[in-house]
């Protein structure tokens, strides 16, 4: 039963082949048994689990059960859980226990979906590794050696060693889509405002965004009838209305007209990563898509413009954590001064330093034209090379990273080398566009993820092609020899 | 733009982050590191081009103003490292 989809489940649940208490109980009893390889999990609370399988199995049996009714759900320890312990990966939060969900968990216990718990990622979202995490690093699945990616590695580990069916995450320079390629598993970004921030910690707030993640673009279409949607409690939350994600999954990608940036297929990307996108993207053609060249002459910058904004934002938003009202408070304070610096000294990590660092220098005085601003400016010729493509094009299609998952401590001493990680997701953060990874082979026994772009709100055609790939190939339903209890 | 030591020590203190005295020297070279590979962005023509602060350029939506919070101090004042009598402890300010 670990081993089926979202969808699977949904119709076993209907057919009453197993119940929800069976599938949490299955899915409970592998983490116990093999989570301490990945440590992918925070925080799992089996008590809680089991009441909540045994709430929907009771509304199953009324026959009242909403689309998403008893499935277990696994999420990235940024959402807000009232009464359970949301970490974010940091210190600063090792104590905190929200007293309100965020939306989306909200509205996923509205459907009578299971939290099976809590998931581990880079301290407050930054890092492309998870390496960053307080709670140590998460481990790729597929080779324990390796980082899983980053930040939502947990959530992808976690699908990827079949301990969840699906998990959430989030997305700020393209952290749903690199963990969902070096995991080998299929997640989505959607546009920004798509889906409600609100109770999700805030890292970026121009460019957050949560998504689902899968093992199939059907299983995320399904995740995301959840979770998109206006939420009057974000003011940032689109009044666009959501669709429905599953509707469209079955249209023929006949003259669908893909776009590949000379760009993202340039010396940076392994030859090998290269080779098998190729081979990909000939399967989209084998179904009647037109692939044409298009250009994104400004993609080199999103790397130095978003590692202007991204940290702006994050050091304002990161000025709440003062050891006043929740979190981590330092010992015996000498006074108010001495309060806020040590707490924040000890709460936070070094890359979170750092970052709060540099966006503060990037909105000081007399610094604030030459870097905040000038970011701001690239940002807007970034997102018209992308409005521009979109005349041209449906879809933007090319590789979710440079190369497949690398070693454990191969980069986190050199943040540069880490930044490059995320060359090819970055822009699609600050344009703000929907954007998806999905498993398209492997190099070396490690999964290459294929990434696809679209304009604004166009997720529902996203995950058309995504499904489309996925009836006629079988990279997403690959596993790796260890979550079967093999040696790696 | 090359940032020296005191910089460093200057917005640690703006963010209010203390950093121990033999940190300070690698963190400064980490932090022109990141500073000099964003230098990147003087090389982009942006002449007439508005900056972009909202990726729909979106302007902040206001609501009706209309009570919809219930309070709920106690449940906040729970989770806070220090409180008395409903109010947030923290070191004497003023002698």
């Amino acid at each position: 039963m670990h081993d089926k989809s979202v969808a699977q489940l949904i119709a076993g649940l209907r057919d009453r082949h197993f119940s929800s208490v069976e599938i949490s109980r299955c899915f409970l009893d592998r983490i116990a048994r093999l989570d301490s390889t990945y440590n992918s999990f925070i925080t799992v609370d089996e008590d809680a689990v089991l009441a909540s399988a045994a709430a929907a199995d009771t509304r199953i049996a009324a026959g009242e059960a909403a689309p998403l009714t008893g499935v277990p759900i696994a999420h990235k320890d940024i959402f807000c859980t009232n009464g359970m312990r949301t970490s974010c990966g940091s210190r600063m939060l090792d104590n905190f226990t929200p007293p309100y969900d965020a939306t989306i968990i909200r509205r996923f216990n509205e459907e009578g979906a299971i939290i099976l718990g809590k998931t581990g990622m880079d301290e407050f979202a930054m890092g492309s590794s998870n390496e960053t995490s307080y709670y140590g690093p998460v481990r790729n699945p597929w080779d324990t050696n390796l980082v899983p990616g980053g930040s939502s590695g947990g959530s992808a580990a976690a699908v990827a060693a079949m301990l969840a069916p699906a998990a959430t995450g989030t997305d700020t320079g393209g952290s749903i889509r690199q963990p969902a390629a070096f995991c080998g598993i299929t997640g989505i970004k959607p546009t920004y405002g798509r889906v409600s921030r609100l109770g999700m910690v805030a890292f970026a707030s121009s460019l957050d965004q949560a998504g689902p993640m899968a093992y199939t673009a059907e299983d995320c279409a399904l995740l995301l009838n959840a979770m998109a949607g206006h939420d009057p409690l974000d003011s940032t939350s689109s009044e666009v209305p959501a669709e429905d994600y599953c509707a469209g999954l079955q249209e023929k990608l006949q003259g669908l007209r893909i776009g590949l940036p000379r760009q993202y297929f340039d010396d940076g990307l392994d030859a090998a990563t290269a080779r098998r996108i190729e081979a990909a993207l000939k399967e989209f053609e084998a179904q009647g898509a037109h692939l044409v060249e298009v250009d994104l002459p400004h993609s080199q910058l999103s790397i130095p413009a978003y590692y202007v904004i991204a940290p702006a934002e994050a050091s304002t938003n990161l000025s709440r954590f003062d050891g006043v009202r929740y979190g981590h408070r330092c010992e015996n304070p000498a006074d108010l001064h001495d309060l806020y610096t040590r707490t924040r000294e000890e709460g936070f990590g070094d890359e979170v330093k750092r970052r709060i660092l540099v966006g503060t220098y990037a909105l000081s005085a007399g610094y604030y034209d030459a870097y905040y601003k000038k970011a701001q400016q690239v940002r807007r010729l970034i997102k018209q090379d992308f409005i521009d493509c979109f005349d041209q094009v449906d879809v933007i299609a090319g590789p979710t990273t440079p190369g497949p998952a690398f070693a454990l401590g191969a980069k986190s001493d050199d943040p540069l080398a880490m930044y490059l990680e995320d060359i090819y997701t970055l822009a699609v953060n600050l344009a703000g566009l929907p954007g998806m990874s999905l498993p398209a082979g492997e190099v070396d026994g490690k999964p290459v993820g294929l990434q696809l772009i679209g304009p604004h709100f166009a997720e529902a055609r996203l995950l058309n092609a995504a499904h489309q790939f996925q009836q006629a190939t079988n990279w997403h339903l690959q596993r790796p020899a260890s979550a079967n209890g093999e040696v790696a | 733009m090359a940032i020296e030591q005191d910089e460093i020590e200057k917005i640690a203190e703006l963010a209010r982050i203390r950093i121990a005295p033999d940190q300070i020297g690698p963190l400064t070279q980490r932090i022109a590191g990141i500073l000099g590979m964003v230098d990147q962005l003087q090389a982009a023509d942006t002449r007439d081009v508005e900056p972009m602060a909202n990726p729909l350029d979106a302007v902040q939506r206001l609501r009706s103003d209309e009570v919809t919070e219930q309070n709920r101090r106690e449940d906040f004042q729970a989770i806070a490292p220090a409180v008395e009598n409903g109010l947030y402890l923290v070191p004497r300010v003023v002698e």
